[in-house]
């Protein structure tokens, strides 16, 4: 069968090519129609070179392969995909909103727009590995937003998931991806470390804090191959006003040593949802250019690197690096059950050492907003119950910047924790059950309504029941 | 229409029957066996009537060398292959040896093609071990996609549209789409005698609406068909075989 050449009026399996909306170097895209789909659609197609046009159709059966097994409001739902023997093609769910690419023009952008877009990207980045895909060509182009705000990922010709062969890795030679934000290894053609995204995401972060790109705009990979020894500048040196946190996370998601970076893209959006709790170190104070000294040592010692890191399986990458949330209930009368809690959660950090813990109390009111904010003494239950949660933790011996502290109020203590737990795109939750009355069996607990409705593990301690202690006689000869 | 693929049962009931069962509940329209029935196991009777039996009920069953060479002397087998075949043979019956004897080389299915071997001088049995015998088996062939067995190793060869073949890697329990730019030959596991070190029996279903195929493994009574080798008389290291996966 001929090859068809798209045009605007062509038909297809029943779709029709409206206007082309955009021509890029490997595809064009176009909005189509289908009888039978009331979803506005774009249908992308691969722009195929005369004779064979490995890279593209490499690239465009990768997409073919892993776009349909993506789900959730970050990809983008795909309708169809067409046959190279007539026209390939992949019909997606078009996206209301553009690209972030004007928003990045626009960079530097203020600190709090800059901060939710970032976090916005991360989530989008965690949903698409969740799922065992590594996206490797992150930039503004890709990211998407919904009307709704939630970011899209799209274009995944360069990706690879990790149950699925990998037909781009024997097909070339070069490293492949975008210069301005691809990961050092990456440039030294790794193709098994989510840990690439998240750097080219701190990347990407650094771009709308400064307005510039970490390493410009490298024309030839002989020119990439200087971020494995050169820093980029310090972004508080380009603009003072970045606050040292933010600077923190950008150049922890850009070391070049992959375990030295966030292990997760929910590690970093943790980061970026609890800014003043973000451990600092000499990274976020960095106020000088790597002199021409440093540069001539870390050369030295990089020059004959050949590869960096060494990724576990993806699902086991980000598994390694949880985020637990503990509830901790404070009531004085619970104070065994929170040292039991303490316990368990120290036995876990023994076999999960990079996790974060996020630790939690919260204060049932009646009304939000109508309830008395202080105690009797006139003490701020907020800073108390603050004090109390840093007062427990310390039993965990943990470093400052793995923990961190919230004290969240609603009238449904359950709930409460539920949403927070989705927000923080929590792995694991750890609570306390208040003993095991008839009552609570009935009218319900807060920790069986988290076990019940939590989109993640739980683990609900319990106390060991007390059964009556036969009574002491106490007779003149002393005890018996 | 989803096909259950199965080969290189070699006469191992427990591990036929651990297949069969598992691939009951997934929504099978119609079995294919590439061949190798008997051979090895301590279960020829049983392995023969039983495939009888599905085709009987509309599966396709096609001839390899194990059942083959219960009429017809092959010269190329081990020695372990020739115990076990003079096992064998006395214990088929004339119509379990015809049955054997008239099971076709090779089927075809719209775009499939299956074999036992590599389609490439069918009776010469060539094991599709290599990127290069893998461009024999395209080369004999127009089908776009081919299956076979008799290597006793999972395996998947691509071949994309500039003409180059290549090896990849594939995930087992999870559908991995054959997409419809490229060619592919899926080498299945076997059922009766696996020999990647993994001692559960494999095989594979495709599903020829979506083009997905799915290598599975099943764990089966390794140990009890292990005992039958030994009670029978064959050569101790059969039952190695099974027990270890084939690991050496």
């Amino acid at each position: 069968m001929k090859r068809l050449q798209p045009q605007q009026g062509l038909q297809i399996d029943g779709f029709t090519l409206g206007e082309k909306l955009h021509q890029g170097g490997f595809a064009t895209i176009w909005d189509v129609t289908h009888p039978a789909q009331e979803l506005p659609m774009v249908m992308k197609i691969p722009t195929l070179l005369d004779g064979y046009d490995g890279p593209t159709i490499v690239g465009f059966e990768v997409e073919q392969m892993i776009m349909p097994r993506l789900r959730g409001p970050h990809v983008p739902g795909v309708i169809a995909t067409g046959d190279f023997a007539t026209l390939p093609y992949i019909v997606v769910e078009r996206i209301a909103g553009g690209s972030l690419y004007p928003r990045f023009r626009a960079a530097p952008l203020p600190l709090a727009d800059l901060v939710a877009m970032a976090a916005g990207m991360a989530a989008a980045l965690h949903a698409v590995h969740q799922q065992g895909v590594i996206h490797f060509d992150l930039k503004p182009d890709n990211f998407l937003q919904r009307p709704s705000g939630e970011m899209v990922l799209i274009d995944y010709g360069l990706s690879r998931h990790e149950s699925l062969p990998d037909l781009l890795a024997e097909e070339f030679t070069i490293p492949m991806g975008t210069f301005p934000y691809i990961a050092p290894e990456q440039y030294l053609r790794q193709r098994k470390d989510l840990r690439s995204d998240i750097y080219a995401l701190g990347a990407m972060i650094y771009e709308l804090a400064t307005g510039g790109m970490p390493f410009g705009v490298p024309a030839t990979l002989k020119q990439v191959r200087k971020r494995l020894w050169r820093d980029p500048v310090p972004p508080r040196l380009l603009r003072p006003d970045l606050p040292e946190w933010l600077q923190e996370v950008i150049l922890r998601a850009m070391e070049v040593d992959p375990a030295q970076r966030y292990q997760s893209a929910a590690q970093l959006l943790y980061d970026l949802n609890h800014p003043v709790q973000v451990r600092l170190t000499a990274r976020a104070r960095r106020q000088v250019v790597q002199s021409w000294g440093q540069i001539w040592r870390k050369w030295r010692r990089m020059r004959g690197v050949t590869s960096l890191g060494d990724p576990s399986p993806m699902g086991a990458q980000i598994a390694r690096a949880p985020i637990l949330l503990v509830a901790v209930d404070l009531s004085p009368d619970q104070e065994a059950l929170s040292r039991a809690l303490l316990t368990s959660v120290r036995r876990m950090l023994v076999i999960e050492p990079e996790a974060r813990v996020a630790c939690v109390n919260v204060i049932k009111v009646s009304r939000i907003g109508l309830d008395p904010t202080t105690d009797a003494e006139g003490n701020n239950l907020h800073v108390s119950r603050l004090l109390g949660l840093r007062t427990w933790a310390e039993g965990l011996d943990m470093p400052e910047g793995m923990l961190t502290f919230t004290v969240l109020e609603g009238v449904d203590p359950g709930q409460v924790l539920i949403d927070h737990a989705a927000n923080l795109h929590v792995d694991h939750i750890l609570m306390g059950a208040r003993g095991h009355s008839g009552t609570r069996r009935y009218l319900g607990s807060v920790s069986a309504q988290v076990v019940a409705e939590a989109a993640c593990s739980v683990t609900v301690i319990r106390l060991p029941a007390t059964r009556e202690a036969p009574a002491l006689v106490i007779t003149a000869e002393g005890w018996r | 229409m989803r096909l259950a693929i199965l080969t290189d049962i070699h006469a191992n009931r427990e591990a036929f029957s651990a297949v069969l069962a598992d691939l009951s509940g997934r929504g099978i329209d119609r079995l294919v066996l590439l061949g190798d029935l008997v051979g090895y196991g301590p279960d020829p009777e049983y392995c023969t009537d039983k495939a009888a039996d599905l085709v009987a009920k509309g599966a396709i069953a096609l001839r390899g060398n194990h059942d083959a060479a219960v009429r017809l002397a092959d010269p190329t087998f081990s020695t372990t292959a020739l115990l076990a075949l003079t096992w064998t043979r006395p214990r088929l019956s004339a119509a379990q040896g015809n049955f054997l004897a008239d099971l076709p080389m090779q089927a075809m299915l719209d775009d499939l093609l299956f074999t036992h071997a590599s389609p490439q001088d069918p009776a010469d049995w060539i094991y599709v071990t290599s990127v290069a015998r893998a461009v024999g088996a395209f080369g004999a062939t127009r089908q776009r996609v081919i299956f076979c067995g008799h290597v006793h190793v999972p395996q998947l060869y691509a071949m994309d549209r500039g003409g180059s073949v290549h090896a990849l890697d594939h995930p087992t329990g999870q559908p991995l789409p054959l997409l419809t730019s490229r060619r592919w030959l899926a080498v299945v596991g076997a059922v009766g005698q696996p020999r990647d070190g993994h001692a559960q029996a494999g095989y594979a279903i495709y599903d020829m609406a979506t083009a997905d195929l799915t290598f599975r493994r099943v764990p089966y009574d390794v140990a009890l068909t292990a005992t039958k080798i030994r009670q029978a008389g064959l050569p101790e290291a059969l039952a190695q075989r099974l027990l270890t996966g084939g690991r050496s």
